[in-house]
């Protein structure tokens, strides 16, 4: 990795990798630029049930009109957002709040990985009145668990959230827990140049993939770029398999072991993996996937599966990136599925001052918060479809796009199942199978066994 | 200390020619020259490479020579805000270190002056609680602190957990035992005469304890100290687990962050573990006999 | 400051003290009964207040996570939530839980190497550092260095070395060609020698702390032993190994106990590498990967900290035992 040679281009590399599966998934990646187009009506169905009551908040200042009724005091809000450029963002979002209720947002800070990794202690010690987290089956955990508090007030007052959103915040009781700010897709990253060069087109069935694959080992290059030292990237290969073979339902099924992970359905997943596993790098668990971008940037992969925040480690050439959604692998099913994690806030059980943090959560739902992170973190996709996306790169507007015609968004395989299944059973399960692409029977078996003690 | 003593004891049979140097002498020599620089070099490969800039090295790899600098310092000692961190080592340290001492004199002071039915329980009791694995401990103490409050102005978590209290205690506790046994150890060759004319002169225990023991007990006092602030100041588990606002991580915790931050720039790494390990390297060399004092006075009596 | 005599038993104490007591002319059993009010409080004070320190947050805990081993409880909700479950998080870990087996086996390795190698080593070099060398010291330095380090630095100090794209290791193998720099080794990510390294880095530090050990039992070996047995014709290696060594049995027994514990307790340089994955798997790491972060699986992870514990007991008593037999001689 050579020393980068703009402030940008440092800021953007301050993700450690170890941190990457989570911080970099919201943000992180540089470039302020462009013009982009909103989001449209387009309707998000996400991993959870469908409680999808329309809004009804009528007042077009809805997030302030909140806030100012309970102007001036403190609240306190948990951050694990420790780099530079989110951080900013942050502080820039609880200076707009100041400015515009008087109320003092007290941001702790708490390093990335510490953050999350004492959620369970933080929770049940006194947390911070409101807290960033992510959405999906790892938010339904901890509001299940009463450890985060009713938002299904504030969410009355929210406008500018599709369906798919307000699913996503909400709990297995039906009630809202969760107020989304960012997201950002998963998809297969690629150099146009490079591509344009040799006369590649963009596959789109795996047949296609297969022989594209082909034609760039011929051509000396290494196919798929591919990392998997810190355990989770290799998740998001096994979800858009999954999601491509057996569909929707049956992922989301899996995911909250509804089905059994010795189900011949899953074996397929494996096993296609294992038929294409010679097209991706080799030796993929000594490597980060920060490695893994250098190859892609340096033009020595053809393509990359990973989530937006790949464009971090390509800074020097972002108008030479574009990516394409993973092709379809049964013509039943498409290829309208995918990854698109989604970042917010929720309050705890017990804040300090109950008022105050909706007031918060509301503002922060709203299109001026959205706007104020638009402006000062440009390296988000925000989730309110009212917001001013005029800033948007081109390659953040087609991301918005892929997003908002997609049919269904899955959150990514550690934020939709359980957290000790995810990292404890899953990770070094996956890495087992890139040790050994060969026993898919005897790590099917085995990642059931130890899902059926976990999901009792 | 007992090398002293023993090594210049006079020997009957003297090894001839100790001007002329033997060959089997200057293989002896040149073997521990080159296990010495051996073990040096890891150090002091993390040494040089912390006066190095990045950009050099990056651009002309590791083994090259060139590219010295100061600032990987000066920047590691700003990011990681160790002016900081190194106040919450020492807010940690001092006194669980005091601590640890009086407390660990105090029953040293009763196994040895006394003769009580339970003094090799209290003993085992002690030196096992040094030897048990940390993380076998880690939930229920967790657990524990969270559920101590503490008042305000002891911490503003106000519970047990994320205060300094929590890190000084659990310290303290691990590490009495190691102190118990060798005071122990020392305060028994104590001669009785000494308590038998405090006793005439009716002096209370606690006179005998602290006018009499402790100001013998210097020497192993002293080297405990040495080894006992080291220990706790490269502590880090306990600090992770149990602690979790950044700002008061002590020092060796705090370098993860920096490593969190700096993956890449293993210089600037380089540069703050030397910061975080000066310390430590300090009290070595300054105190390298009393170090090792109290390291073999645990293993030797005496 | 007190002598050593090594032929005096690790821990002596009762020898002088049965000397003393028989001036006073009392019986010694049951002394702390015969102290007065004030006295009898300051030292029941003077011992229960760190027995309860002791007691409370280590022997208490101890129980506790053995307590809970028999549940499954994810350390959410107060003790009302839990539920107990037998023996399934032992059978658990051992018939269905991958990373266990490889960890225990690496472990065992650990306590292999440490013992047959690192141990050893230490032991020569401070036979070799006991004799009468100009620049003992000089010599001795770099081998303490190591022990005053912390072990997360200990970690990022072989980073340097064993780095696949930075460290020295590959970086010196490919300026002497015996290294494709398009395919460097991984030292840290190849499973199959990752751990090796890990052993390297922890021998480093390991050697010097058993040298500094055995030097100082060495240096109070009493001279006489020696000279007798140079005077009969001995060898140094016989001399070590007929009357030294046999000397030296607290200072064995110690250096072993330290060797199993330091084996069995391994886990800050696997956890600053990979958190003790792909290869690196160390039991004490699988308890913190179970027990730390959003993962919380209390019972299963207690389950597998008993294990710990038990192994570690079986030396810490089998230590204890040997020191207070040698105590009550």
């Amino acid at each position: 990795m050579s020393r980068p040679r703009t402030e940008a281009e440092y800021l953007a590399r301050l993700i450690p990798p170890s941190v990457a599966g989570t911080v970099s998934r919201r943000t992180l990646f540089r470039g302020a630029m462009g013009a982009g187009a909103a989001l449209g009506g387009a309707t998000l169905l996400s991993a959870c049930g469908s409680d999808s009551s329309t809004s009804s908040a009528t007042s077009a200042a809805s997030g302030s009109a909140a806030a100012s009724a309970a102007g001036g005091g403190e609240v306190s809000l948990g951050s694990n957002q420790s780099d530079d450029v989110p951080k900013k963002g942050y502080q820039a979002l609880g200076d707009a709040y100041k400015a515009s209720t008087g109320t003092t947002v007290k941001i702790n800070t708490v390093q990335h990985e510490a953050f999350q990794e004492n959620i369970n202690s933080y929770l049940q010690g006194k947390p911070d009145d409101v807290f960033t987290w992510f959405a999906g089956y790892r938010m339904r955990f901890f509001a299940s668990k009463g450890l985060a508090g009713d938002l299904s007030d504030v969410w009355a007052q929210l406008q500018g959230y599709t369906d798919g959103f307000k699913s996503a915040s909400t709990g297995d009781d039906g009630k809202q827990y969760f107020v989304p700010v960012s997201y950002y897709p998963w998809a297969v990253f690629y150099r146009p140049s490079v591509w344009k060069e040799k006369g590649y087109q963009v596959p789109k069935t795996l047949d296609e993939l297969k022989t594209l694959g082909a034609t760039m080992q011929k051509d000396g290059l290494i196919p798929i770029a591919f990392a998997d030292k810190d355990g989770w990237p290799a998740m998001g290969t096994f979800d858009v398999l999954n999601l491509r073979i057996n569909g929707y339902q049956f992922h989301i099924d899996l995911m909250a072991h509804k089905v059994a992970w010795d189900d011949p359905k899953v074996k397929k997943v494996f096993s296609t993996w294992a038929e294409l596993l010679p097209l991706h790098q080799a030796d993929p668990l000594g490597r980060t996937w920060q490695e893994a971008a250098q190859a892609l940037q340096t033009k020595k992969a053809g393509m990359y599966l990973l989530g937006l925040f790949v464009t971090q480690q390509m800074t020097a050439n972002l108008d030479d990136v574009d990516f394409f959604t993973f092709p379809e692998i049964d013509p039943a099913i498409g290829a309208d599925a995918l990854d698109a994690p989604i970042d917010g806030f929720m309050m705890a059980k017990k804040p300090k001052d109950e008022a105050r943090a909706k007031a918060l959560l509301t503002w922060l739902g709203s299109k001026e918060a959205a706007d104020v992170l638009v402006k000062s973190d440009p390296t988000l996709l925000v989730a309110n479809s009212g917001a001013n996306v005029s800033g948007y790169t081109a390659l953040q507007k087609k991301s918005a796009e892929l997003v908002g015609s997609a049919k269904n968004i899955a959150q990514f395989l550690d934020r939709d199942t359980r957290p000790d299944f995810a990292s404890t059973v899953m990770l070094p399960g996956i890495q087992a199978f890139l040790k050994n692409p060969k026993d898919i029977d005897g790590l099917c078996k085995s990642l059931e066994q130890q899902a059926k003690t976990l999901f009792v | 200390m007992t090398a002293a003593t023993t090594q210049a004891a006079p020997t009957l049979a003297v090894p001839q020619n100790r001007r002329k140097p033997r060959p089997s002498r200057i293989a002896l020599h040149s073997f521990l020259v080159v296990i010495a620089l051996g073990w040096l070099f890891p150090l002091a490969w993390a040494v040089i490479n912390a006066f190095r800039d990045y950009a050099f090295t990056s651009e002309n790899g590791y083994v090259s020579w060139g590219g010295f600098t100061l600032t990987n310092f000066t920047a590691a000692w700003e990011r990681a805000n160790f002016t900081q961190h190194f106040l919450n080592s020492v807010y940690v340290t001092v006194p669980a270190v005091f601590l640890t001492l009086l407390l660990a004199s105090g029953v040293a002071f009763v196994i040895a002056r006394f003769t009580w039915r339970f003094n090799l329980v209290l003993l085992g009791l002690f030196t096992a609680a040094n030897l048990l694995p940390q993380q076998s401990l880690l939930i229920p103490l967790y657990r524990l602190s969270i559920l101590t409050p503490l008042p305000e102005f002891m911490s503003d978590s106000e519970l047990f957990y994320d205060s300094y209290w929590v890190l000084i205690l659990v310290n303290t506790a691990f590490q009495t035992g190691f102190c118990t046994f060798v005071l122990s150890n020392y305060m028994k060759t104590l001669p009785k005469e000494l308590y038998e004319a405090a006793m005439v002169d009716g002096a209370s225990v606690w006179r005998q304890y602290w006018q009499l023991t402790l100001p013998l007990c210097r020497p192993p006092l002293a080297a405990l100290a040495t080894l006992e602030v080291t220990w706790i100041y490269n502590e880090f588990f306990w600090a992770t687990t149990l602690m979790r606002t950044g700002d008061k991580f002590p020092v060796t915790s705090a370098l993860s962050n920096l490593k969190g931050e700096f993956f890449s720039d293993l210089n600037l790494l380089a540069a703050g573990s030397i910061i975080v390990a000066i310390p430590t390297l300090l009290i070595f060399f300054v105190l390298q006999k009393q170090f090792v004092a109290g390291l073999t006075m645990g293993a030797n009596k005496g | 400051m007190a002598a050593s005599n090594a032929d005096t038993p690790l821990v002596t104490s009762a020898a002088p003290a049965e000397a003393g007591g028989a001036q006073r002319g009392a019986p010694r059993s049951g002394r702390v009964q015969r102290l007065k009010g004030p006295d009898r409080l300051v030292v029941l004070t003077m011992v229960m207040v760190p027995l309860v320190l002791v007691l409370g947050l280590v022997w208490l805990p101890a129980l506790s996570t053995v307590a809970l081993s028999f549940t499954n409880w994810d350390g959410i909700g107060g003790l009302g939530t839990i539920k107990w479950i037998g023996l399934t998080n032992y059978e658990n870990v051992v018939t269905i839980y991958p990373p266990f087996w490889p960890a225990l086996r690496n472990n065992l390795l650990f306590l292999g190497v440490l013992f047959l190698i690192a141990t050893p080593l230490g032991i020569f070099l401070a036979v070799l550092l006991d004799k009468d060398l100009r620049g003992s010291r000089i010599y001795q330095t770099p081998l303490y260095m190591p022990v005053v380090l912390s072990l997360a630095l200990v970690g990022f100090i072989w980073q340097l070395q064993f780095s696949r794209d930075f460290g020295l290791v590959n970086a010196m193998l490919q300026a002497v060609g015996q290294q494709d720099a398009a395919s460097p080794v991984d030292w840290y990510g190849d499973p199959n020698i990752n751990i090796w390294a890990v052993l390297i880095a922890s021998s480093w530090r390991h050697v010097g702390y058993i040298m500094l050990l055995y030097l100082a039992g060495l240096k109070g070996v009493d001279p006489s032993l020696r000279e007798a047995a140079s005077m009969d014709g001995a060898n140094e290696v016989k001399t070590f190994f007929r009357i030294v060594f046999p000397v030296l049995r607290p200072i064995n027994i110690i250096i072993i106990v330290i060797t199993v514990i330091e084996a069995l307790r391994a886990y800050d340089l696997v956890w600053v590498i990979n958190k003790g994955r792909n290869g690196l798997e160390l039991i004490g790491a699988l308890v913190a990967q179970n027990v730390i972060g959003e993962a919380s699986r209390i019972g299963f992870g207690s389950a597998l900290a008993t294990i710990m514990l038990v192994i570690s007991l079986v030396f810490v008593i089998f230590y204890l035992s040997t020191v207070m037999r040698e105590e009550e001689r």
